[in-house]
């Protein structure tokens, strides 16, 4: 991490170019985004990628056994075993974690995992490990996730350990393979945007929203190709917990990761977690974190600043994360967009939603709260603040499953374990569950389900099953009325 | 992985001209349970392509024997969503070498240039114009020059110049993959990593 400042050095700017010059501050202004990727590049190629040096891999069952295939038929082994961490988490059950798993496909899946963590020297955190949970859950609880840190997996939301100012995107796994064998990984430089929101939120209006808000104005699409900065004061007053949801919820409008320059209520998540620096090494690395923010003169390629006091509650209708909209609107008309009719008309045919339609008042089959989008602590109690005192729906199937045994664990010593059973709810065990449906938590064919996940594609939760993204609060308002339902009116 | 070189291909092309194709649609997340790299074909776009009882859907276009070819075309913003590498694979393992879209995903785009799939963004208009010959002519062929970055298609001789970063082409002409040449900078990634801290 001090190489960035090495950098500076080499470059022999300062001969031409000097502090009392106009343009210099200009010239010499970078984006937190700069600031780190710099500080990363091992080699510069000509006309092609920058090789970047990354300080933590965060390894799961899904995306990683061919990576290893690949270095065994190399002959080669992990090149820093102790920069590589593992657990097991998309294919794994939410019940019953202490019997054999079932599948013999997934189980084959994480056995595989295990003999490579053990064979390279890896930390793994298998199923039923107290450590076990969603890779960017547990990351951050245990202080792999650092500010100013290079974060890479092979998964698109590891954009989430951006809250902490780190540089942190999602892999394929060829790309998992360069890491495992080198440590680096080939990348162009990303352009840069910063999404500002200003003023404050309102009441029951939450992280989620606030992402859910963004990508329905950018578009699925519309951060394609950038990294982005989220900046203002909307941020600065969020926790930790919801910064990892923001960033968490990038990749959903295309962007390779989302980033929040690291402050004090960072410093202090960090503070004392097993794999963070501790004393010394901790306020040597603080002193560094602190120079972690977009410079007043840098600039962006791109810059959206919007109102967070005109932010609802928010849900989706359609079949990607942009297709969201305030809770209390209808569904827009199909002429009123942007070319892509007949994608428009299949989307909402897949829905069986019309467009006019109203949301307030659909009906809902199933509720899951869970993922590493809103699978935190602070998402349950979110969710608490709402069942306690009421009931289930009785036609709601409720699924709540914690991001880790650490959110598990609070769950129980906050008491919200009783506020839950007392509503009708059970709480499951960690894991990605039912917001990619690899293990057994699929939502049946022509259901719908409020889900506080991340993607609503088609089949995305089970084949034919029918999503709707919201936040903890509005999951909660459904799994209580049996249908969508404004979270303002029940708080 | 070394893979195929891709210098020049002439194919007709299968036609999807649908939105927003994200990786669940490419390979549901229910079939990524695999531990190696081969088979992801026969479930590519697999709820699109079979019903609940695996009867094939008639009105897929990958069901459909009048389209076939190395070259898949789908609509704006194709690869969205997840980093699965088991996306490229499927369309890989399809037989198709080529995607050509007016947009990509960035992660499924760096998937198919590490596995020897060229991605060719075109514009817009070159799109409708490539959706127009293969449904006036399915057998219609369309050619992807590498060297020359360029798409034509044959029939009128329209064509679409294309971008790809120097090395990424070097290496998909050559069939060489980044680990090679990663290796080939241990000393450099050595110093560097001496002096960060973990």
């Amino acid at each position: 991490m001090i190489n960035h400042f090495l950098l500076l050095h080499t470059l022999d700017v300062h001969l031409f170019l000097h502090p009392s010059n106009q343009f210099y501050s200009q010239i010499m202004a970078k984006t937190l985004f700069d600031k780190v990727w710099d500080a990363h590049v091992v080699h510069s190629i000509e006309n092609g990628p920058d090789v970047l040096f990354i300080d933590r891999h965060m390894v799961h069952e899904v995306t990683s056994p061919v990576a290893f295939l690949g270095l065994k038929q190399r002959g080669i082994r992990v090149k820093f075993p102790e920069r590589t961490f593992a657990t097991a988490d998309h294919n794994t059950p939410t019940i019953n974690q202490h019997l054999p798993v079932e599948d013999p496909l997934s189980a084959n899946q994480l056995a595989m995992l295990e003999q490579n963590a053990r064979e390279h020297g890896i930390s793994y955190w298998g199923l039923g490990h107290q450590k076990n949970g969603i890779v960017h859950v547990v990351g951050p609880e245990y202080g792999i996730t650092l500010p100013g840190a290079t974060i890479v997996c092979g998964d698109s939301h590891t954009s989430t350990h951006g809250a902490f100012g780190a540089i942190a995107f999602g892999i394929g796994t060829s790309e998992v393979e360069m890491v495992l064998s080198t440590q680096c990984i080939m990348q162009p430089k990303p352009k840069s945007m910063r999404i500002n929101i200003t003023g404050s939120l309102q009441k029951g209006v939450t992280p989620k929203d606030v992402a859910l808000y963004i990508i329905s104005q950018l578009s699925t699409s519309g951060a394609t190709g950038y990294f982005v900065e989220y900046a203002g004061p909307v941020f600065s007053e969020m926790s930790m917990e919801g910064r990892m949801t923001v960033c968490n919820l990038s990749i959903e409008m295309g962007a390779r990761g989302g980033m929040i320059a690291p402050d004090q209520k960072t410093f202090d998540y960090v503070a004392g977690r097993e794999f963070a620096p501790k004393g010394q090494d901790f306020d040597k690395a603080m002193n560094y974190w602190s120079t972690l923010y977009s410079d007043d003169q840098a600039s962006f390629d791109k810059e959206y600043t919007f109102d967070g006091d005109k932010i609802e509650p928010m849900i989706t209708y359609g079949t990607n994360p942009g297709m969201g909209l305030g809770i209390s609107q209808n569904i827009p008309m199909a002429q009123s967009l942007d070319g892509g009719v007949a994608t428009y008309k299949k989307s909402l045919g897949y829905m069986d939603f019309s467009e006019g339609d109203a949301m307030l008042g659909k009906k809902v089959d199933y509720v899951f709260i869970g993922s590493c989008t809103n699978g935190r602590i602070e998402d349950f109690r979110a969710f608490a603040s709402i069942v306690r005192g009421r009931k289930k729906a009785d036609h709601v199937t409720a699924w709540l499953v914690p991001g880790s045994h650490l959110v598990a664990q609070s769950i129980k010593e906050e008491g919200l374990l009783s506020v839950f059973e007392d509503a009708g709810f059970t709480l499951r065990e960690p894991g990605c569950s039912a917001c990619l449906a690899m293990n057994d938590d699929k939502i049946p064919a022509g259901k719908y389900a409020v889900s506080t996940s991340n993607r609503n594609f088609e089949g995305r939760q089970g084949p034919g099953a029918r999503t709707l993204l919201a936040s903890p609060l509005v999951a909660a308002a459904a799994a209580v009325t049996g249908h969508v339902t404004d979270p303002r009116t029940l708080l | 992985m070394a893979y195929e070189p891709f210098n020049t291909l002439t194919s007709s092309a299968v036609p999807l001209p649908i939105e927003n194709v994200d990786t669940d649609q490419i390979i549901p997340a229910r079939f990524l349970k695999a531990t190696e790299r081969t088979g992801f074909g026969d479930n590519l776009f697999r709820d699109w392509r079979y019903n609940n009882d695996n009867t094939p859907k008639t009105d897929f276009v990958l069901n459909n024997p009048i389209y076939q070819g190395k070259i898949l075309v789908g609509g704006k913003n194709f690869g969205s969503g997840s980093s699965r590498e088991h996306a490229a694979w499927a369309v890989y393992d399809y037989g198709f070498r080529c995607v050509v879209s007016s947009f990509f995903a960035d992660i499924f785009k760096n998937n198919c240039l590490n596995i020897g799939v060229l991605p060719v963004q075109v514009t817009p208009e070159f799109l409708v114009e490539i959706f127009a010959a293969v449904e006036s002519d399915p057998q219609a062929t369309f050619t992807v020059d590498l060297p020359a970055q360029k798409i034509s298609i044959d029939s009128t001789g329209s064509a679409c110049s294309f971008d790809i970063n120097g090395y990424k082409k070097n290496n998909m002409l050559n069939g060489f993959d980044d680990i090679d040449f990663l290796i080939s900078q241990s000393q450099q990634i050595d110093a560097f990593a001496a002096q960060s801290p973990l």
